[in-house]
């Protein structure tokens, strides 16, 4: 009886839906896509369908930026709309419709031809915009899980590939492996606070003494979360599973996913104020950085150096976590967006390059490159220099931002530590600018011409890249004041 | 109301020129290229002009925002331009001697391909170094600080067909980013208690700070790691050895960037930067020490030398170190006038050896040269100019600077001055040794022998293989009129410092006065207030005169003796006996082996770090863990691609299940250590 | 009632109890009480259906796990139903269009593993996709 009557009283109302605009957006499009998928002919219509999921994402970015305009709770309390949360939804439908782009050309080469290729990219991307908007646990988890279980079956496209197949099962076996703990923490503290509602929980912790309890859950949650991010000593899945899944899916992989979970450990970290935070972070940004850099050094195969680079750069965005929250949460917002641009933009030349089969990879094939493709040089040569932090590219900010972040909380040690891998850095990423321009090409075939979507995909990342490096100062004043709407 | 100059417009304009020329000067004539880099350097060479012309009108430190940049918060940066007497001198150093490296790079370069991608470096190099020198403030200047070194690391391996040119290339660049995070960390270190990097706020701040004589403090932590920029970027110890190397670039690069205007950016950051340096004791004593050593310590190397680029590679090395020396006795002005004169001369120096290099086909190696001088007397005129100049010959540019330099780093230690003077007995020595071998005695390379050449320089072959059938013979006029410019300057160029012992007024030093010593600590605080200046009689001489010219001018004495001493020692060994050196390298078989293989510093770095990073790297993680777990799963399951339920068997017999391992081990080292956190 | 914890928890202690003396008695009874005669058949491990003969871990075809999986999710579907229904009346309409959109997600679905031939057992695929 009593049961019946709380849901009478609290049925959801129109704004509820605003709330979830952008999500139920992606979902309806995915399934369009779903049900065409399997009625029009595959050869022919690979590319309508395509086109189809990049309306979709353009929509959820529209509906993202009507969103915006009325911020607010909804669905008794579980989802949230502020600057925060628009900041991330942007990010990632805006991710979604550049991978999209990039994957036009890769499909036809791959001779790919499934159409829930793209309606998966939709449905990831639902749970990753819902992670960015969730405020309670629970809800977190269930998006945390559509967004892994697509990005699971997306790292096994390649399916004449071996290694792709084994990309795809060795990520799920052990993302769920890692998504337990995630849930077994959301119990715990469950358990210590008696609510899964992060403000509710942040109340709870700041009103007595913690519960051992709940340092146990955070612990949890960090587990399963740093999985998820790569971060060192959950890192090792990373090489393998890049190395295998298809190039433009890497891409997406390596930047939505992470952009929403990071957008998860802001809120559990700095929101709850999460006991036991400092050493925690530091220990895993420390790590993170060193084994990430040293393993990319000797690295032959391009994927997997980006692999083991996008270690280290987790480790870099985990600093900002250890600094104080005025500082590190738009440190961090800004480093994830510099790291979406640069990244996608280096996995898109690499995703053209690879050729059929993504035969391509190793770093010998790409030794003239400079000569044979001037333009795709130097699009790779511009985000690889923004991966190593050069100044006028958006990696350069982002790091200057994350480092004197760190240095305000006084973490000196994590910041030299920081410094010195940046430092060697350089080295493996500037050994593949060497070789596409200073040696001789093994093979003077002509490349294939850059598509128009492509093109497309490499202008908007470089354009973003160079945006971001020249004038940083309108994303990071959002950022900052979404930092504001997260601290209230 | 101050007037605008449009500033901005002295870094953009070459950048104009290296945006046309590296987007469609593929297809443009060389004249067409040519006259778009010359137009758009000179352009920015007439602002500069006109930026003098104006300068006595302007409020000092005239400053201009061209645009908002960052404004996070209370932090806040801007494109915006800051001219003061320092910044001056630097632009026209810059402009001037760039134009004049621009115009001789007509006539080295005419023959070469990727004609088009050296002017746009070029003139890249110069949108960078401009931004450098009139920043306002330590976020653009950093900007331009890492854009001269990504443009000396497109220009050094502009020959990228050679391996030896793209690995100075990455050396180069990568030794610099090491003082580049240096640099950094004290930017860090000024947001977090300064909340700005503006020059004129953090200065204010700065100068508000007491002198750090006996503890050492924020400003000292600031000034250390400032100078390990500075090192890194300006070579000196320990971060020196990508210079040398980068003498694989072009030698008009060697002249602009590794010479005359890059590597002194060290000079000019430490400089500006006075204010802290000044109030960090320590860390201005740590530069002195690092100039001085590095002056001498490349002087040594420089002796062995047989390549004349090296030779001048560490020269230029020792002579920063000159330069380090006066920063760190506080006698910034004398640096400053030891870098412009400098510019003049090894600019020079480097124009006339690449000149000397376009005559003999590609040859490096001074044993194969010798008796040229009939053969290009211009060339010859004007090295021998250089060389007296760098040598400290008196009433050359050089001989002033380096005196002024010797004279105060005397009045702060006597044992600067005594590692001044030997080193300065040591360049002149090699110097003139680099002139009898090259120009003097006959003739040993081989004209008529293709093989040595192209040995030399594989990328150059044709234009060599042309003149070793023409011979030797003078450059076109179009590279030797930079050469006379640079010559005059190199003489003239000193007489505006002449100091008062020799009956000069240091108009130089005078000039720059209100820079340096507006904000001396001596100076109370509220004096420190931008466009405030202290009166302008306190000057050196003032400061000097206690001291007595006649000690002074005894002290001129010694330094020209021992050039003199240089002068005739070369002489007596490379021209009178040149059977001499060979048999004293004999004699001191060991240690002349290891000036010549420059201590074995190279091979000592490589012992120390690369090998143990690059070799730990690949038997751990690559071998042990790459190859050993993860590659042979790989295979494992690429032999097993038609049977995947045995493929999957494999992987979880193999290694998915230490991966999940290491998961599990990681996640309980962090629950022990939350629990631990917890129940503290 | 006792205000202690675990006090509150002593009634399904006790049920525990009863329920393993419950167990153990009935096998312990049977084993006291009963008599044997143990033949051939009685002995093997699986008294009727196929003899276990070879690898246990034969191929299977993969259609017997989609199959498994389907059944799971359209039974989960299922279970929805109950919770909803009882509470319909309370929901009023909203509830009847929120189900409706449920199941109309579960029919793309079905729609989608229909056409993809997920369904045909015999032979060849007739779908269009390479599931």
């Amino acid at each position: 009886m009593s049961l019946a009557f709380q849901a009478s009283q609290a049925l959801p109302r129109g704004t509820d839906y605003l709330r979830i605009l952008p999500e139920l957006v992606l979902s309806i499009f995915g399934m369009i896509i779903m049900v065409l998928d399997p009625v029009v002919d595959q050869r022919r219509n690979q590319k309508a369908l395509g086109t189809l999921a990049l309306i979709g994402s353009l929509a959820a970015i529209a509906s993202t930026l009507w969103q915006a305009r009325a911020p607010g709770l909804a669905f008794w309390n579980m989802v949230q709309v502020d600057t925060f949360s628009v900041f991330f939804h942007f990010l990632i439908t805006t991710i979604t419709a550049v991978v999209i782009l990039t994957s036009y050309e890769y499909m036809e080469v791959q001779q790919i031809r499934v159409g829930e290729y793209y309606a998966l990219i939709l449905f990831g991307a639902v749970g990753m915009c819902l992670m960015s908007s969730a405020v309670e646990l629970v809800l977190i988890f269930i998006a945390l899980e559509i967004s892994s279980i697509s990005t699971y079956i997306l790292a096994g496209f390649r399916r004449r590939a071996a290694i792709s197949s084994e990309a795809s099962i060795k990520y799920f076996l052990l993302g769920s492996f890692a998504t337990a703990f995630f849930l077994y923490g959301v119990a715990l503290m469950f358990g210590a606070t008696g609510s899964t509602s992060i403000p509710t929980i942040e109340q709870h912790l700041r009103s007595g003494s913690i519960p051992v309890l709940a340092y146990v859950a955070i612990a949890l949650m960090f587990v399963g979360l740093g999985f998820k991010v790569a971060a060192a000593p959950f890192h090792v899945w990373t090489p393998d599973v890049y190395e295998g899944a298809p190039a433009p899916i890497v891409g997406f992989m390596s930047t939505a996913p992470k952009a929403a979970v990071f957008a998860v450990l802001l809120r559990i970290m700095f929101q709850i104020h999460a006991p036991g935070r400092l050493g925690l972070i530091w220990v895993a940004a420390a790590l993170s950085m060193t084994l990430g850099n040293i393993g990319a050094l000797v690295q032959q195969n391009v994927k997997r150096l980006l692999a083991y680079s996008s270690i280290a750069h987790a480790g870099y965005l985990l600093v900002a976590f250890a600094a104080l929250p005025q500082n590190g949460i738009p440190s961090a917002m800004f480093y994830t967006a510099s790291y979406a641009a640069m990244n996608i933009g280096a996995f898109a030349v690499v995703s053209h390059f690879g050729g059929a089969g993504e035969r391509y990879v190793t770093l010998e094939d790409y030794s003239g490159l400079g000569r044979r493709s001037p333009v795709l040089a130097a699009a790779l040569t511009l985000f690889l220099l923004s991966l190593i932090g050069i100044p006028i590219t958006a990696g350069f900010f982002a790091k200057f931002y994350v480092f004197s972040a760190a240095l305000q909380a006084n973490l000196v040690g994590l910041v030299i530590i920081g410094v010195i891998n940046s430092a060697v850095a350089a080295y493996y990423y500037l050994r593949v600018i060497v070789v596409v321009y200073m040696h001789d090409p093994r093979d003077e075939s002509v490349l294939p011409a850059v598509p128009l979507e492509l093109g497309a995909a490499l202008a908007i990342t470089a354009l973003t890249t160079i945006y971001l490096g020249l004038l940083p100062g309108r994303v990071l004043d959002y950022a900052s004041r979404s930092a504001g709407d997260l601290l209230h | 109301m101050t007037p605008d100059l449009h500033l901005w417009l002295i870094p953009v304009l070459p950048l104009i020129g290296a945006a046309i020329n590296g987007f469609v000067g593929r297809r443009l004539t060389r004249q067409a290229i040519v006259t778009v880099a010359i137009a758009f350097c000179g352009a920015s060479f007439a602002m500069a002009l006109y930026v003098a012309l104006r300068f006595s009108g302007l409020a000092i430190p005239h400053l201009e925002t061209l645009a908002p940049w960052i404004r996070a918060g209370s932090f806040q940066a801007d494109f915006a331009f800051y001219v003061d007497q320092l910044s001056l001198v630097m632009l026209l150093v810059v402009t001037g001697v760039g134009l004049l490296i621009h115009i001789y790079s007509i006539g080295y370069m005419w023959e070469e391909g990727g004609f088009y991608r050296f002017f746009c470096y070029l003139n890249l190099f110069m949108f960078f170094m401009l931004t450098l020198v009139l920043a306002s403030n330590y976020l653009l200047m950093f900007i331009g600080w890492e854009g001269v070194g990504l443009a000396s690391y497109l220009l050094i391996g502009f020959w990228f067909t050679k391996d030896s040119a793209a690995s100075a290339g990455k050396k180069a660049f990568i030794v610099n980013r090491i003082g580049d995070f240096g640099f950094l960390i004290a930017l860090f270190l000024m947001i977090k208690h300064f909340g700005t990097l503006n020059f004129d706020r953090v200065f204010q701040f700065a100068a508000s700070m007491s002198v750090e004589n006996a503890t050492a403090g924020l400003l000292t932590a600031i000034g250390l790691l400032l100078m390990v920029g500075a090192a890194g970027k300006s070579a000196q110890i320990p971060l020196y050895v990508w210079l040398p190397d980068a003498m694989e670039g072009p030698t008009p690069v060697s002249a602009l960037i590794h010479a005359a205007t890059m590597v002194t950016a060290g000079v000019y950051m430490i400089a500006r930067s006075h204010v802290i340096f000044e109030r960090a004791p320590t860390a201005l004593m740590v530069v002195a020490i690092i100039g001085t050593l590095t002056a001498l310590f490349a002087a040594t190397i420089g002796i062995a030398q047989t390549d004349i680029k090296k030779v001048l590679a560490y020269s230029t090395i020792s002579q920063l170190g000159y330069m380090f020396l006066a920063c760190g006795v506080a006698a910034f002005s004398a640096g400053i006038f030891h870098l412009m004169t400098h510019a003049f001369f090894k600019g020079l120096l480097f124009l006339a050896a690449g000149s000397v290099i376009h005559a003999v086909g590609g040859e490096q190696d001074m044993r194969k040269m010798g008796g040229l001088w009939r053969k290009i007397p211009w060339t010859w005129a004007t090295m021998l100019i250089a060389t007296c100049a760098i040598a400290g010959i008196p009433g050359l540019s050089g001989f002033f600077s380096k005196d002024e330099i010797l004279w105060r780093a005397y009045q702060a230690s006597w044992a600067y001055w005594l590692v001044g003077v030997v080193t300065a007995f040591l360049t002149s020595f090699y110097m003139f040794r680099l002139m009898y071998m090259t120009f003097a005695g006959e003739y040993r390379g081989v004209t008529s022998d293709h093989s040595i050449v192209q040995e030399q320089a594989p990328a150059r072959s044709r234009p060599s293989a042309a003149q070793a059938h023409h011979g030797i013979h003078e450059s076109p006029r179009v590279m030797l009129i930079p050469l006379a410019i640079l010559a005059f300057l190199s003489i003239v160029g000193g007489w505006i410092g002449v100091p008062g012992s020799l009956g000069g007024s240091n108009r130089f030093d005078r000039f720059l006065g209100p820079v340096f010593r507006a904000t001396a600590p001596a100076v109370k605080p509220q004096h420190a207030a931008p466009g405030e200046t202290a009166p302008p009689e306190q000057t050196t001489e003032g400061l000097e005169s206690h001291t007595g010219r006649g000690t002074e001018l005894a002290f001129t004495g010694i330094s020209v003796f021992a050039a003199l001493l240089g002068l005739y020692l070369a002489r007596l060994l490379y021209l009178r006996r040149p059977a001499l050196p060979e048999r004293i390298a004999a004699a001191l078989n060991g240690l002349y082996a290891a000036v010549a293989n420059k201590y074995y510093v190279d091979e000592l770095y490589a012992t120390l770090f690369v090998h143990p990073v690059v070799e730990g790297s690949k038997h751990i993680l690559w071998h042990g863990m790459d190859q050993g777990v993860i590659d042979a799963t790989l295979d494992n399951s690429a032999d097993a691609t038609r049977h995947v339920s045995d493929s999957l068997r494999h992987m979880q017999s193999g290694n998915l299940r230490s991966y999940a391992g290491w998961v599990a081990a990681g996640a309980a080292v962090v629950i022990a250590y939350m629990v631990w956190t917890g129940t503290r | 009632m006792p205000d202690n914890y675990f006090a509150r928890y002593l009634p399904i202690l006790i049920h525990f109890s009863l329920a393993a003396l419950l167990a153990t008695a009935i096998v312990l009874l049977s084993w006291i009480i009963g008599y044997r005669r143990p033949t051939r058949a009685k002995l093997s491990p699986y008294e009727c259906g196929m003899t276990p003969v070879g690898d246990a871990r034969q191929r299977f075809s993969v259609k017997f796990y989609l199959v498994a999986m389907l059944f799971i999710l359209f039974d989960v579907e299922a279970v929805f139903l109950y919770p909803w229904a009882v509470i319909l009346r309370d929901l009023k309409m909203f509830g009847f269009w929120e189900m409706l959109v449920y199941i109309g997600i579960v029919l793309v679905g079905f729609f989608y593993i229909w056409k993809k031939g997920v369904l045909d057992w015999g032979g060849a695929s007739t779908g269009r996709g390479e599931v």
